[in-house]
């Protein structure tokens, strides 16, 4: 069967486990094309107007892939991190696209909830199998073959800094399977500036939203810092300087990397914050991030904001500043 | 120690009851205004919801009157409610101000948690005395929830214009005022003479219409133009759907005293939103449907700007509205939000369920 996998949202995350998981039941995967402006076209056509411009892009994607397919894989995704929950659009996200979607094939949107525990992914695992109608002998073998090609790959992530940047038509994780283990990223000299980029994986590797906002930092022989390349228990030692525990994961890996960056006294030379017009947590976490480092500006800090009538030539503006101050500081 | 705490609708009368039987001195925030939304948005980032803004303004006012310990509650996600205590207070500690910030987190499990901060706030009381006061509050609560429901059920069929309005302040009066239970259950007494007083019309097609959505811009007239009232003055009978006594229920009780009620309404919104979104998102959509089903003419949805929970519910509004053959309208509210325009609304919406109202009877009367 061919199964639809849009390449937006948690894409970024999870697609080394859903394709590996999908191929060794036997089926293909089709992946939606690089979001571009019909995509975007169509998101904004059929989303609800509050949404934020990820939420549209997605049903854009959900629109590419409907003619191209036999089975949609839309996961109600509610929590990735044991406690704490994602944006509650996630929650809703299959039905936000059943409603506003004519003419949908079948759709898969099995529950992805490790609130709990850990568990969690084999439970989804179990229930996008049965949807499928495979016997559980076979559901569970494919989950450990995926499961341990997604951890491995979690690992090369980190240990190689390796960004899930897809490069043109092919995935993040296709473009990487082939250096999988004996590549080893660029030891950059002692002159790269190092930027610690922070924004939801769907923001920030996403090349038409993000208008290539990390090629264009590389290009400027910046290395960029994301928190996907960040070991796990960094970002875990960043977020216990918060007085309430946050809630919502992507926010907690915000936050964390940065206190971790800032407390540990890690050499940055700057900061730079994408979200989207809209997004709910972002509102709190970039508030708390712009308090925290305006507090003891140590950091040039760039807080960008962008929605589906975002410019890029204010954005290039915006950004060359940016490059100038980090520049010039370290001359100085 | 000088207590405050944000508004929401009438809270602030059990609050300022409870606070005031432990022995603390309260200060009550003025009641929101346009100044209290102009401090909070200038101070406030811009992308957050109305009510952190104007809670936040709330706070402003209370502070500069003199009060120096916050009462705010918390959560546990994915509604951003969950984190506004730990962003305000950020904000107020940056603007300059002395304070003491306590955050009465949802009892999880840890309902003594949540004991032990009231007896921090009320200076050791024992556990007997915060009873009663709760005790005093929590009946002022349900009084007030059920003034509201008459007061919205009256209004629209009374005879002499602003006179149901009149009672309604009175009776606030009353039951603010009442310091033990039996001034409270005197109160009750006056107010049910106050409110039968009224004269009605006999209004056979009396107009239905059900308000769901987020609970604080349901609940602050504020932020939601006292949009009961003009919906009663356009001659509408209306229902809420959240009210505080529900709140309470489900947030401050520890889980064995929680009704079930919650669950079996949740059911009905299934077909359209299965599980848990966060904040009042499902219960909206089953709202709705139940409103359908008791035969309402109309359900208006309101939320502030860029609530998550409410905008997943407002994606399925065009289907659930289609099934279940009701008209919904949604209202987004934020600062820039402005009365004329939502009355325009509001009464064009009104004609169109009168009409469709009209047409049904018509259809039923010539045999359609």
């Amino acid at each position: 069967m061919r199964i639809g996998v849009p390449r937006a949202l948690f894409y970024y995350m999870y697609y080394p486990f859903w394709k590996t998981f999908f191929e060794a039941l036997g089926h293909e995967v089709i992946l939606s094309s690089p979001t571009n402006k019909k995509i975007l076209k169509d998101g904004l056509e059929f989303a609800v107007d509050d949404a934020c411009l990820p939420v549209k892009v997605f049903h854009g994607h959900i629109v590419d892939l409907i003619e191209k397919v036999d089975v949609l894989f839309i996961p109600r995704i509610i929590s990735i991190e044991p406690g704490e929950f994602i944006c509650p659009k996630f929650l809703g996200l299959p039905d936000m696209v059943k409603s506003s979607i004519p003419d949908l094939p079948p759709i898969i949107d099995s529950n992805l909830s490790v609130y709990k525990n850990r568990k969690g992914l084999i439970e989804h695992a179990k229930s996008i199998g049965t949807d499928l109608g495979h016997s559980s002998k076979l559901i569970l073998k494919a989950y450990k073959i995926a499961s341990t090609k997604f951890n491995s790959y979690k690992k090369f992530q980190i240990s190689h800094e390796k960004l899930p940047l897809d490069s043109g038509q092919k995935s993040f994780f296709d473009s990487n399977s082939s250096y999988f283990s004996r590549h080893k990223n660029k030891c950059l000299g002692e002159n790269t500036l190092n930027v610690l980029l922070l924004g939801h994986p769907y923001n920030i590797y996403d090349n038409y939203i993000s208008m290539n906002l990390i090629t264009k930092l590389q290009k400027n022989g910046i290395k960029v810092i994301t928190p996907e390349i960040i070991p796990v228990k960094n970002i875990s030692a960043g977020a216990k300087n918060l007085k309430k525990r946050l809630f919502w994961t992507l926010g907690k890996n915000i936050i964390g990397s940065t206190y971790y960056y800032m407390d540990c006294g890690k050499a940055l030379d700057g900061i730079i914050h994408l979200a989207s017009f809209g997004c709910g947590p972002d509102s709190i976490v970039g508030e708390l991030l712009e308090r925290k480092l305006s507090r003891n500006r140590l950091v040039p800090f760039l807080r960008i904001n962008i929605d589906e009538h975002s410019g890029e030539e204010g954005f290039n503006t915006r950004l060359e500043a940016f490059i100038d101050v980090i520049e010039g500081r370290r001359r100085n | 120690m000088k207590v405050t705490f944000p508004h929401m609708g009438n809270l602030y009368i059990p609050l300022r009851t409870f606070f005031e039987n432990l022995g603390a001195e309260v200060v009550v925030p003025p009641l929101s205004s346009k100044r209290t939304l102009e401090i909070g948005c200038k101070y406030s980032p811009e992308f957050a919801c109305l009510p952190l803004k104007v809670t936040l303004g709330n706070f402003i006012e209370a502070l500069e009157m003199g009060a120096d310990t916050i009462v705010m509650a918390g959560g546990v996600g994915p509604c951003r409610f969950g984190y506004y205590a730990e962003v305000q207070r950020e904000i107020l500690k940056d603007l300059g101000y002395d304070f003491d910030m306590i955050v009465l987190e949802p009892p999880q499990g840890h309902f003594w948690d949540l004991i032990k901060k009231f007896k921090y706030i009320t200076n050791k009381k024992s556990f007997k005395e915060i009873y009663l006061a709760g005790k005093l509050a929590w009946k002022k609560i349900i009084l007030l929830d059920r003034l509201e429901k008459m007061v919205n059920r009256i209004r629209a069929v009374e005879l002499e214009k602003g006179k149901t309005d009149k009672a309604y302040k009175k009776a606030l009066n009353l039951i603010s005022n009442a310091r033990d239970e039996q001034e409270l259950a005197f109160a009750r007494q006056q107010i049910a003479k106050e409110i039968s007083s009224i004269k009605k019309a006999k209004e056979r097609n009396l107009l239905k219409v059900g308000l769901v959505g987020e609970i604080y811009t349901l609940l602050e007239p504020f932020v939601n133009f006292n949009i009961e009232k003009q919906l009663g003055e356009l001659g509408v009978l209306v229902e809420r759907s959240i009210y505080i006594s529900q709140w309470v229920r489900e947030n401050l009780l520890p889980s064995f005293m929680k009704s079930k009620e919650p669950e079996v309404l949740a059911k009905l919104a299934e077909p359209y939103i299965p599980c848990f979104v966060g904040g009042h998102g499902r219960e909206s959509v089953a709202q709705i449907v139940s409103y359908a089903k008791q035969g309402f003419d109309g359900v208006i949805h309101l939320l502030p700007l860029t609530c998550m929970p409410e905008i997943v519910a407002k994606s399925v509004l065009p289907m659930v509205s289609k099934i279940h053959s009701i008209p919904v309208m949604t209202f987004v509210l934020d600062e820039h939000s402005a009365e004329t325009g939502l009355r325009t609304r509001l009464e064009a919406f009104v004609d169109l369920i009168r009409e469709r109202k009209e047409e049904k009877e018509f259809g039923v009367l010539s045999g359609d």
